[in-house]
């Protein structure tokens, strides 16, 4: 079975395009065609990985500090998440675990409002729909339900395989190798092949779920239980963003066109802990931390482009620019992030505050004034 | 004027409903050709296309899910779970996700959505059937839970439910659903939602009761009329929040309240109705508020479900307690 799951990008398995030394590989199927040009694209996706991971590294610095009450690192895939967000129509919807941050930089979300949350000044502070991507949902798997009815719903909108690729649309569900093994994913497949939904499983295998390697739980490359639902499966090097990117576009468009739906697996590496509470050294060897980083999303486009002049050395200059701008950026906004005001605990849990919680919060504001009497007294 | 059952009353809501809102979607297990294995879909599919009454794989989180995904969408998701006792696979959908997302999205994202459970025992059925899961619910901050008791409320509420912007539970006593018919005039204006209701007036005791217990609690007044004694009978129709206005007043009335339900005495209903009662009303009370209700058991083979449930004797004999208290 072993053989299966072998991450050596020569895998027939797995789609690649970019190797990690760097140079662009073949593959029969697919081709690397974006709809601007080349080098231009590339060094989109150079871009916004490089601010990502900067987002990421200052996320956890800032926990580290003491302002982030958690972080979960993206450290590593940063090429499965923007490969497949940058393969996104505008229309698209998305919904993510609590990990795609480089999705949510992909869609907009100020990384501003990510922090807050893990800082636990909110829960979310982004809008859905303004943004087409939903909340971070942190029950494992529990969104790609929701995915698979929101792709429903835009069927039963008449908005796929009307032919006009400005309209139709197709919906995300992002999951990791831990979730696959939930019901609510197993069932969210079972849905999506019974209603043909617009929608697509993109799985990042990321070879750990917490501390249990992806072998102990997966006995058949992940990719391949597509089959068993009805739809196509496929494996792509998640550390290739370019390949990535065509894999998701291929994928999306056979939704929109009414195709149904596809699972992506895309190999990766969670090359950082779990969360910022996690340590690693605990479960694995740092030899296989150390054979990943040979296969760094990042370092094998800037390979690809300094080798092939896709980029100036000025280009990288400003792109490290703006990643200390960011960073900057973050640091110092992180105290101007509102404080949550006691008596709002109460706003939202339903349309309308009904009279017996109106009657607790208008109590607890009661309470919590009669120590401000107490304070003007002294 | 219509005569219909509660079950007739269901559907015709739901026809009502369907026909008032497009974005209104009925989700389940066999609710379209079948019309439900209580038939409370009967024809909808016929009427309505399988695209708005849609017949469901069988998996209660996978329907409550994707009901999320459509309201999400816009649409108003109306789901069917098949028996109380299969929701279970759904509670995290209902309790992590339907319950919270409105809050949790800072009020950006509504989740108006209604998911039917017929509730409570008493059909002689196999485990897993006959339960009544409502405190599950009513203990969760984010839901509304109401449960109906006759046919003219049941054609209402459930048009109020789907209309309503919140997540609603809505629990229909499944061995009233054929059981007797009621006039319906289907061009009044109902009263709200969430509201309870005084199904009979009396002055000496008050009890408390909601969907299949209403009906044990009106025979039980009716019996204890005979014997001299005036029991008023609250039909509690809203579960979360509670309605405890006409409660209120009520008990202070008669100084005596007894609850009724078929859930499980242990932190039921009924314990939340005792304390708010007795801090509404502690200096008018003559006796403790008395609760007759499903025992602490899980429930009982059917053919003992009889000693099991709240009966017209039970209920009289806490009547009594409370009155000699």
């Amino acid at each position: 079975m072993t053989e299966f799951l072998d991450p050596s990008p020569s895998h027939t398995d797995m789609v690649q395009l970019l190797n990690p030394e760097g140079e662009r590989v073949s593959h029969p199927d697919f081709e690397f065609s974006p709809d601007r040009p080349e080098d231009e694209t590339v060094r989109g996706f150079y871009r916004d990985m490089v601010l990502t991971r900067r987002l990421d590294v200052e996320a956890t610095a800032l926990q580290r500090h003491g302002e982030l009450g958690l972080w979960a690192q993206l450290l590593g895939q940063e090429a499965a998440q923007i490969g497949a967000a940058r393969a996104l129509a505008p229309q698209d919807f998305v919904f993510p675990t609590y990990r795609e941050h480089g999705v949510a930089w992909c869609r907009d979300v100020d990384p501003m409002q990510l922090l807050g949350l893990f800082r636990g000044t909110d829960q979310g502070g982004w809008d859905p729909d303004e943004h087409n991507f939903g909340l971070y949902t942190i029950v494992i798997g529990a969104q790609t339900l929701h995915a698979t009815g929101y792709a429903m719903g835009v069927q039963m909108d008449g908005l796929v395989g009307t032919g006009d690729p400005t309209r139709d649309t197709a919906v995300v569900a992002h999951f990791g190798d831990g979730a696959s093994s939930q019901g609510d994913v197993n069932e969210a497949m079972v849905f999506a092949a019974s209603y043909n939904a617009p929608v697509v499983f993109f799985c990042q295998n990321n070879q750990w779920a917490i501390s249990e390697p992806v072998d102990q739980m997966v006995k058949v490359p992940l990719y391949k239980r597509a089959q068993g639902f009805g739809f196509p499966g496929i494996r792509v090097d998640g550390n290739d963003v370019l390949a990535t990117y065509e894999v998701m576009k291929s994928a999306l468009k056979r939704a929109r066109e009414g195709g149904g739906p596809t699972m992506i697996e895309a190999y990766t590496y969670r090359m950082g802990a779990h969360t910022t509470t996690d340590d690693p050294t605990r479960y694995r060897l740092s030899d296989e931390v150390e054979a990943w980083k040979l296969k760094d999303p990042i370092a094998r486009v800037e390979a690809y482009l300094r080798r092939g002049g896709g980029a100036s050395t000025s280009f990288f200059s400003k792109v490290e620019a703006e990643a200390e701008a960011l960073g900057e950026r973050l640091r110092a906004g992180i105290h101007d992030l509102p404080e949550p005001d006691p008596v709002r605990l109460f706003d939202n849990v339903y349309s309308e505050l009904p009279p017996e919680l109106q009657e607790q919060r208008d109590g607890y504001a009661a309470y919590l004034s009669s120590f401000d009497l107490e304070g003007a007294s002294r | 004027m219509t005569k219909m059952t509660l079950a007739k009353a269901l559907n015709a809501g739901l026809r009502r409903a369907m026909e008032d809102d497009p974005k209104v979607v009925l989700m389940g297990e066999d609710i379209g050709r079948l019309g439900g294995v209580f038939r409370i879909t009967d024809g909808l599919q016929k009427d309505f296309g399988e695209a708005r009454v849609v017949d469901t794989p069988l998996a209660e989180s996978g329907i409550v899910g994707t009901a999320v995904g459509l309201a999400l969408r816009g649409y108003r998701p109306v789901v069917e779970i098949q028996f109380d006792g299969f929701v279970y696979p759904a509670y995290d959908q209902i309790v992590s996700q339907v319950a919270k997302l409105h809050y949790r999205s800072g009020g950006r994202v509504a989740m108006p959505m209604v998911i039917r459970i017929p509730f409570g025992g008493g059909i002689g059925a196999v485990e897993h059937h006959s339960e009544s899961p409502e405190a599950q619910f009513a203990h969760t901050p984010g839901l509304k839970v109401v449960a109906c008791s006759d046919p003219v409320d049941a054609y209402w509420m459930i048009q109020q439910a789907i209309e309503h912007p919140d997540p609603v539970i809505f629990l229909e006593p499944k061995r009233l659903y054929h059981s007797t018919k009621a006039d319906i005039d289907v061009d009044a204006t109902p009263g709200p939602l969430f509201a309870s209701r005084v199904a009979r007036s009396g002055s000496d005791v008050t009890v408390l009761a909601y969907g299949p217990t209403v009906k044990t609690a009106l025979t039980a007044a009716e019996a204890a009329a005979g014997e001299g004694k005036s029991v008023e009978v609250i039909d509690l129709r809203a579960l979360s929040p509670l309605d405890m206005a006409p409660v209120v007043e009520s008990v202070r009335r008669t100084g005596r309240a007894v609850v009724v339900h078929e859930a499980h005495v242990n932190l039921g209903l009924g314990a939340e109705l005792a304390a708010r009662i007795t801090e509404a009303c502690f200096h008018s009370m003559e006796a403790p508020v008395l609760r007759v209700g499903g025992f602490d058991t899980p429930y009982p083979p059917a053919r003992a479900e009889e000693y099991f449930l709240p009966d017209l004797d039970r209920v009289l004999d806490a009547v009594d307690r409370s009155l000699a208290w």
